[in-house]
């Protein structure tokens, strides 16, 4: 399987291996299935929890990357599938089923890092491994003014074929915006 | 020492992180007998010379140790009155440290809200749609330069006006923001950054800044 580095702005030695990754996420999240014991709950956690990393990233990948404000939706889902899933998880998800309105659009991922050597147990069929993806995309781009509905609509480990996530742009937030934004 | 001080300021325009780079201005200690030859006046919270410049002190300077003692405003160390303290012949000769007086946090604070609101006015003065705020402020003693990020956080840097290479410096501190402060877990966004890390790795960047000196491109 092949996984290709992010365009290191860190020296390669620094870069986290990612079988650590792949066994933190799933020690994650087997430990909060334990805890809550139902699938609904543990999907609304790491959603919250991908929330809070999404709001820290979105510095984090303004600093490193210098891309301006994207001014429609068009370009945010460029910047996202091609700059900064790139950067942080090393894959270019593609962009397709632009709606109509221009204001919902899917990403299809062929592989996702976090489900490497994953299977879901039958008792397990509600719950949405990766939807702390879903929180962190919600974070980021609510701290750029942008609210979004970002839900996966397919996913390997269910069976289908590719991961899709389903990206909703529901309004600008107008409250609190920066000056010169208006 | 080229680079004043660095200000962030939130979202909302309050004052989450401030530090102050320069070497301390030159205070002037100096002994005196009565009466004393300077004209001192309240000002504010201070007690500051209205007239009579000698020996480095200046017009303007503040009142900041009596006898080696810091003043508290307009008390001495002792809780007595500074005005009335000198006026008494019976306390000289005194020994008074002048100097130019710093700001206190509560100060800077309002500084930065009031920053945070020009610098709005300044995009809606634009003739332009769509243009950003203040972006630099230029005195003759130093230059204020800001950088707002897309989140509406706001990066101040004020500078020696022949320093050059601000604005990869505020880029530089934007990354330090986003590695040592918002890495930080324990860390509430918002809110006033307390990090020993973004503290150091601040300094560090300063320093580095400084020694390209004015020589810098884009000066």
């Amino acid at each position: 399987m092949s996984r290709s580095r992010p365009a290191p702005s860190r020296p390669l030695e620094s870069l986290l291996n990612s079988e650590l990754f792949t066994l933190t996420y799933g020690a994650l999240v087997t430990q909060l299935c334990k805890d809550y014991e139902n699938d609904e709950d543990v999907n609304k956690q790491l959603d919250k929890m991908g929330y809070n990393i999404g709001v820290r990233l979105i510095e984090d990948f303004l600093a490193r990357s210098n891309v301006g404000r994207c001014h429609d939706f068009r370009e945010t889902a460029d910047v996202i599938a091609k700059i900064a899933f790139k950067m942080y998880l090393g894959i270019t998800p593609s962009i397709t089923n632009w709606s109509p309105g221009g204001d919902e659009f899917s990403l299809i991922l062929e592989n996702n890092p976090l489900v490497d050597f994953v299977e879901l147990p039958d008792n397990h069929s509600s719950l949405i491994y990766s939807n702390l993806l879903c929180g962190v995309l919600r974070g980021a781009l609510e701290m750029v003014q942008m609210a979004v509905d970002v839900k996966f609509v397919q996913d390997t480990l269910k069976g289908d074929s590719v991961t899709e996530i389903r990206m909703k742009f529901i309004r600008r937030i107008e409250d609190n915006l920066p000056a010169g934004e208006e | 020492m080229a680079i004043f001080s660095v200000y962030v300021v939130n979202k909302a325009g309050g004052l989450i992180y401030q530090l102050d780079h320069y070497a301390p201005r030159s205070d002037t200690e100096m002994t005196f007998s009565y009466p004393l030859d300077l004209v001192l006046r309240p000002r504010d919270e201070r007690v500051v010379v209205a007239f009579g410049q000698r020996d480095g002190i200046r017009v303007g300077h503040a009142v900041l140790a009596i006898n080696g003692a810091e003043v508290n405003g307009r008390l001495t160390a002792d809780g007595k009155d500074v005005l009335e303290f000198l006026s008494n012949p019976a306390n000289y000769p005194v020994s008074i440290r002048f100097g130019r007086h710093r700001l206190s946090s509560n100060e800077k604070l309002m500084l930065a809200s009031m920053f945070h609101s020009l610098f709005a006015i300044g995009s809606q003065l634009s003739p332009e749609v769509g243009s950003s705020g203040i972006e630099m402020l230029e005195t003759d003693t130093f230059k204020l330069h800001c950088f707002q990020t897309l989140t509406g956080i706001k990066f101040v840097v004020l500078a020696d006006p022949r320093q050059a290479g601000i604005d990869a410096l505020l880029r530089k501190i934007y990354e330090i923001y986003s590695d040592f402060a918002l890495k930080n877990p324990f860390y509430s966004l918002e809110m006033p950054i307390r990090c020993e890390l973004f503290d150091q790795n601040l300094k560090l960047a300063l320093e580095v800044a400084e020694k390209a000196g004015p020589f810098g491109p884009g000066s």
